[in-house]
């Protein structure tokens, strides 16, 4: 069993965390992903800052200019990755990026990915249609290459893109950009019950996911939910360490708390 | 279709191109390609060419430009007016053909992206004729920029949202109307002002912009006898520039296109793509970008606001692969000298855009055949550019 399936082993749910690579520098992203993983996150996304990030909102747009401004390159993300690796061998790390930073490094940037001790890959401007190549050195480098499943994409093409999905499903749950929302879209229930029909893989939940409640109320169809902008626009405001983990753990619903493997 | 270059391989011209997009947009942007086919088809066609008759002006005419052609020591130059269309620029042909199409559609509200705002006062000034919203997103410097245009679209109804981040110009807008979209993909079209970004908009915008290189062809041979030797075409996205060379494909006439160079060679200072830029993939295509070497998409620089873009249309990255086309940069200062020597000589004012592909005449002039015709896309005019202090 690799990470990610020892991750939703017997059914365990998981709550993944997303901060972008670079905020505020890369020490205080490392020293972020530590309190995070300390308050018990199960799965692990590291943001690559990209210049131009349409699928994101204002928070992340922001977090990725300031990662920029401060010359956050690739290789700065692999060297975060490996860094977190020698603390802790059990959490997965998904890299989350847009495509022109893969396509400049080319081959390198499975590699050194892989070496760093990612275990996954998620493209989000890389669809189905345009992932062939992709999916082959992803596959060559022993990294999983995660798809995103929206409110828009048919039946017939989720079955698609399961076939060609590793890791987990990643459904993002409503129209627009990430960023905080204070309940879940109308018929969320209903597509990750269909999504889960479809595939055996685990579906996680993401898109504006920043209480407790709502984690809850996610995790009684889907497998997990991810937690993005409201952890990095924490972390735009300078947050420490400390009230980082309490804020982590806030969030995580009590009911798995203990449940979690591998930590 | 005649030109078979600008109907791509399910979104690819050769291996540019392609719908690099979010997967929530893959579903919407796959029903707007289903609708070419409506584009496409003889009915759409009959009403697109009436109005671009009867609403936009066209045919626009060939005109000699004697006093320029002689200040610039070229042979026989003339121009496609396409400044002279309603709202001032060849913009109209597209706006019009998609909101015509968005309307079919059921679509309600209209959102563009514009540079110059030539784009955006077309996509307005059509919204209001057939009574869509519109919303035009631009970025804060060009707002500034091109203040006359910014005018314009509020007073035919559209609003128009500044986009503050990063060089706050058309990529930035770009990046907006792309969030927009997102959101509102059930009640809206995106009307795209250029042959770039995801299929199927390069196509879709290449069929409605096809009309420039029809007429052009059909007016060299009538009025002329034969075919140019020189087709010239500034290329900021490139839709004015594949209309008229959509025309001569399959002749043996010489494309060229004028990108912006700005103030200088370095990353950062030009948006001479061909020259400075590699492949890669922004805004939904796989084209040549400008980019620093960790594929971050690299600032640009052009006096002109509608050629300041770090990407350009794939069909253009496959007509200069394949050399049926040749790519070559003017710098801010020999298009200033353009924009200046066409409104002295000739009383046309032409836009900044335009300029670029007047100064390389100016500047090439002197080596061309004494027999050879040349034919500019006059692709806008220039009013808007006239609240600059170094004019």
């Amino acid at each position: 069993m690799n990470r990610i399936q020892k991750t939703f082993h017997n059914n365990n749910k998981a709550f993944v965390a997303y901060l972008t690579a670079g905020q505020k520098g890369l020490e205080y992203s490392l020293q972020s992903s530590l309190a995070i993983i300390e308050a018990g996150a199960d799965i692990l996304e590291i943001g690559i800052p990209f210049s131009d990030p349409i699928a994101d909102g204002p928070v992340i747009q922001k977090a990725m200019e300031d990662a920029l401004e401060r010359k956050t390159t690739p290789e700065d993300v692999f060297s975060l990755v490996s860094k977190i690796r020698e603390i802790n061998h059990e959490i997965p790390i998904v890299l989350f990026s847009y495509l022109n930073p893969i396509i400049k490094k080319s081959d390198e940037f499975f590699k050194e990915a892989a070496n760093a001790g990612a275990d996954a890959l998620l493209i989000v401007d890389m669809p189905l249609e345009e992932s062939k190549n992709i999916h082959e050195k992803c596959f060559k480098n022993g990294l999983e290459l995660i798809f995103i499943i929206s409110p828009s994409t048919p039946k017939k093409r989720i079955s698609k893109i399961t076939k060609q999905a590793g890791g987990f499903l990643y459904y993002v749950c409503r129209k627009g950009t990430t960023g905080m929302k204070s309940e879940l879209p109308e018929g969320f229930e209903n597509k990750v019950r269909e999504i889960k029909s479809i595939s055996k893989l685990p579906v996680i939940a993401g898109f504006g996911i920043s209480t407790r409640e709502m984690a809850e109320q996610v995790t009684t169809v889907a497998d997990g939910f991810v937690v993005g902008s409201y952890f990095v626009n924490a972390m735009g405001n300078s947050i420490s360490q400390k009230d980082l983990t309490e804020s982590a753990k806030s969030i995580k619903p009590c009911s798995y708390i203990y449940s979690v493997s591998g930590n | 279709m005649k030109s078979s270059i600008l109907h791509s391989n399910n979104g690819y011209f050769g291996k540019y191109g392609g719908m690099f997009l979010p997967e929530l947009l893959i579903a919407p942007m796959t029903e707007l390609a289903k609708s070419l086919k409506i584009a496409e088809s003889k009915s759409f066609q009959k009403i697109f060419r009436n109005l671009l008759k009867e609403y936009a002006g066209r045919p626009t005419p060939l005109t000699e430009v004697k006093r320029f052609a002689q200040a610039a020591n070229a042979p026989r130059v003339f121009l496609k007016r396409e400044d002279l269309l309603h709202t001032g620029s060849h913009k109209i042909n597209n706006a019009l053909g998609q909101c015509l199409l968005a309307k079919e559609l059921g679509k309600k509200r209209i959102i563009a992206e514009t540079g110059a705002g030539q784009h955006g006062v077309a996509t307005a000034t059509i919204c209001a004729y057939l009574g869509l919203d519109c919303v035009v997103y631009m970025g804060a410097c060009d707002i500034k920029r091109q203040e006359p245009n910014v005018r314009k679209m509020k007073m035919l109804g559209a609003e128009v949202r500044s986009v503050n981040a990063g060089s706050m110009t058309l990529k930035e807008a770009v990046n907006e109307a792309l969030r927009d979209y997102a959101e509102s993909y059930e009640n809206t079209h995106y009307c795209l002002g250029s042959a770039l970004g995801p299929h199927p908009y390069p196509q879709m915008v290449a069929l409605f912009q096809k009309v420039i290189g029809e007429e052009t062809r059909k007016q060299s041979i009538k009025y002329l006898g034969r075919l140019p030797d020189k087709v010239v075409a500034c290329v900021g996205g490139g839709s004015n520039a594949i209309g008229i060379f959509s025309g001569f494909l399959e002749d043996d006439v010489n494309l060229i296109g004028v990108e912006a160079g700005g103030r200088g060679a370095m990353l950062g200072d030009h948006a001479a793509r061909f020259s400075g830029g590699s492949p890669g993939v922004l805004h939904g295509t796989y084209s040549y970008i400008l980019q620093d070497d960790s594929g971050q998409i690299a600032d640009t620089h052009s006096i002109s606001a509608g050629m300041d873009y770090p990407s350009v249309s794939p069909i253009h990255a496959l007509l200069h692969d394949t050399k049926k086309a040749t790519y070559t940069s003017v710098n801010d200062q020999e298009a200033l000298a353009a924009f200046k020597l066409l409104s002295k000589t000739e009383g046309i004012i032409p836009a900044l855009e335009s300029s670029h592909a007047l100064a390389w005449v100016m500047r090439e002039g002197k080596h061309f055949q004494k027999n050879e015709i040349i034919i500019i896309c006059l692709s806008g005019r220039g009013e808007k550019d006239l609240n600059r202090d170094d004019l």
